[in-house]
């Protein structure tokens, strides 16, 4: 293992130390290992609460700011955050207008949100609403598995429930944007090779030289098939046949198209992905009417990339044009 | 000697936490076949803990000692084994009335409730529960047939090592290695591992306790 780190179980607390240098526009509660909006709570307006596991940056630190999350907790590296943290980061934003959970669907952030909530519930009168993204069409969704995992489609939740918040909407209507661009959006990712999580030193997985693969989680579970390495022309087809099937993208106002590298595949080749998804979306008569380009969910250094849709309407068009300013997401502000 | 009095308790523990220790790069090695590669990491940082916090609070009274655990749990291992775990110990803690093994045996299936509602699996899911539960049965059989309190957590023990070793075959439907799918299987469950690990420290720490 080759890594920036000094000791492997002290990489959360030194990466948030240098998130507070980096961003004196942030507050970092270095105890709970919360990064918050520095003007938090802010007076009347609904408050934003995401995290998971760390590995995953800039999500979700790096999108605490106007217009997006207000705050956002970070686990040690691929696991959940603890209740006590979420409990911290509800009580920092709650700004009197309640407070969203934004928790991606895997069994223990979905456990820890929930335990948070019910503290949160018994010690005050706080309205906490939380929606569970689960957009990754990798996993059969059915009663007897936990279900579809939540991906690529939470950086786009963040944003557009982050900008309906910033309007001053209601906890209701926030929490049903939330869900719309949960259920209106699908994605699929694929890796070219394996994260390795510091305290494990090793890679988690082996992938020959030769072969990628596809249905990838981003926590660098395998995924659901291995096959031989292909031309990115095909990669694009492979990724979005499953999300294209899964749901019909065309009508509407278009998609807001999203190509998000896994922390180990440069930009060069995430535009050239980019370019074969819009080729296949053309070919698919689906049109794009916004796009994300880049590594914003990531799986530590993991090689690879995901695709996620999000079929748009006027309003989500709207919101998503809307003023956004945190570290890692910044327009119109 | 009493069995389950506070000192057995406090001993059952650090020996689970000894076990963790000993056997993290094991459990995180099955972890990365079938899930995210932190299980033995996760588990032995929250054990180290709880064994600080036993040592900075000691308790005379065996409920306290198993809501620090609990608590203790809860706070500092996070993904699906911390509220798990934490829930194991904190439900045990509740049902745990008296010191003789009818009550361990008590606490323990309160305990294995208690998972089965927070995470809303059943045995046969390649979970945790399937070291678990054959290991409460065994402990409730024994100590029905009014077997010594060393019987029984050996029968406890061994039952639980079965369970952990038929995960094996299994196609998991909860958890992180469900994503998997027809791929889980061919590996021992991690969630599995450790939870034999906890009834061995049992079995080890508590002997000659009756």
């Amino acid at each position: 293992m080759k890594k920036l780190i000094n000791d492997p179980a002290d990489v959360v607390a030194e990466a948030l130390r240098g998130v507070a240098a980096a961003h004196p526009e942030l507050r970092v509660d270095h105890e709970n290992r919360v990064v918050l909006r520095g003007d938090a709570p802010v007076q009347g307006k609904v408050g934003l609460v995401s995290g998971g596991g760390s590995g995953h940056e800039p999500m979700h630190a790096g999108f605490v700011g106007m217009g997006m999350l207000d705050a956002a907790c970070a686990g040690e590296v691929f696991t959940s955050p603890v209740p006590d943290q979420v409990v911290a980061a509800t009580r920092g934003v709650d700004g009197g207008a309640g407070v969203l959970h934004i928790v991606k669907n895997y069994t223990g952030d979905v456990m820890n949100f929930e335990m948070a909530a019910e503290l949160v519930a018994a010690e005050s009168d706080t309205e906490v609403v939380a929606v569970v993204t689960d957009d990754d069409v990798a996993v059969q969704d059915s009663l007897y598995t936990a279900g579809r995992r939540g991906v690529g489609v939470t950086v786009l939740v963040e944003k557009l429930a982050g900008a309906a918040a910033e309007e001053g909407r209601p906890l209701a209507e926030v929490a049903d944007i939330a869900k719309r661009v949960n259920g209106n959006g699908r994605s699929m990712g694929m890796a070219l090779t394996s994260g390795t999580v510091p305290a494990a030193g090793r890679p988690t997985f082996d992938l020959p030289d030769d072969e990628m693969e596809i249905g990838i989680g981003i926590h660098g579970e395998p995924g659901r098939r291995r096959v031989p390495l292909a031309p990115a022309r095909e990669v694009a087809e492979m990724l979005l046949e499953p999300v294209l099937t899964d749901l019909d993208m065309t009508g509407g106002d278009g998609v807001i198209a999203f190509v998000n590298g896994m922390g180990g595949t440069p930009l060069l080749e995430l535009y050239l992905m980019y370019a074969e998804v819009v080729a296949v979306l053309e070919k698919a008569g689906v049109g794009v009417a916004r796009n994300l380009v880049g590594s914003y969910m990531t799986s530590l250094d993991m090689a690879g990339c995901s695709v996620t849709l999000l079929k748009a309407d006027d309003e989500l068009l709207r919101l998503w044009d809307a003023p956004v300013r945190t570290p890692s997401l910044r327009w119109g502000a | 000697m009493s069995a389950v009095d506070a000192a057995a308790l406090t001993a059952w523990v650090r020996e689970f936490a000894r076990l963790a220790h000993e056997q993290r790069d094991a459990l995180t090695r099955l972890d990365a076949a079938i899930g995210d590669a932190d299980h033995g990491a996760n588990l032995d940082r929250g054990l180290t803990a709880v064994v600080a916090a036993l040592e900075a609070q000691p308790a005379d009274d065996p409920a306290a000692v198993l809501k620090t655990v609990a608590t203790t749990l809860i706070k500092t291992v996070g993904g699906a084994s911390g509220p798990l775990y934490g829930t194991f110990f904190l439900r045990a803690a509740g049902a745990l009335d008296g010191d003789d093994g009818r009550a361990l045996a008590t606490a323990v299936r309160a305990g294995y409730d208690g998972v089965v509602a927070r995470g809303k699996a059943e045995r046969g899911d390649k979970t945790m529960l399937d070291a678990l539960g054959p290991a409460c049965d065994a402990l409730d059989e024994a100590v029905a047939a009014g077997e010594s309190l060393d019987d029984a957590l050996r029968a406890a023990a061994a039952a639980a090592a079965a369970g952990r070793d038929a995960t094996e075959p299994l196609v998991a439907r909860k958890g992180r290695a469900s994503y998997l799918g027809e791929r889980s299987a061919g590996h021992v469950d991690p969630g599995a591992a450790s939870a034999t690990l906890l009834v061995e420290a049992a079995a080890t720490a508590l002997a000659g306790r009756g």
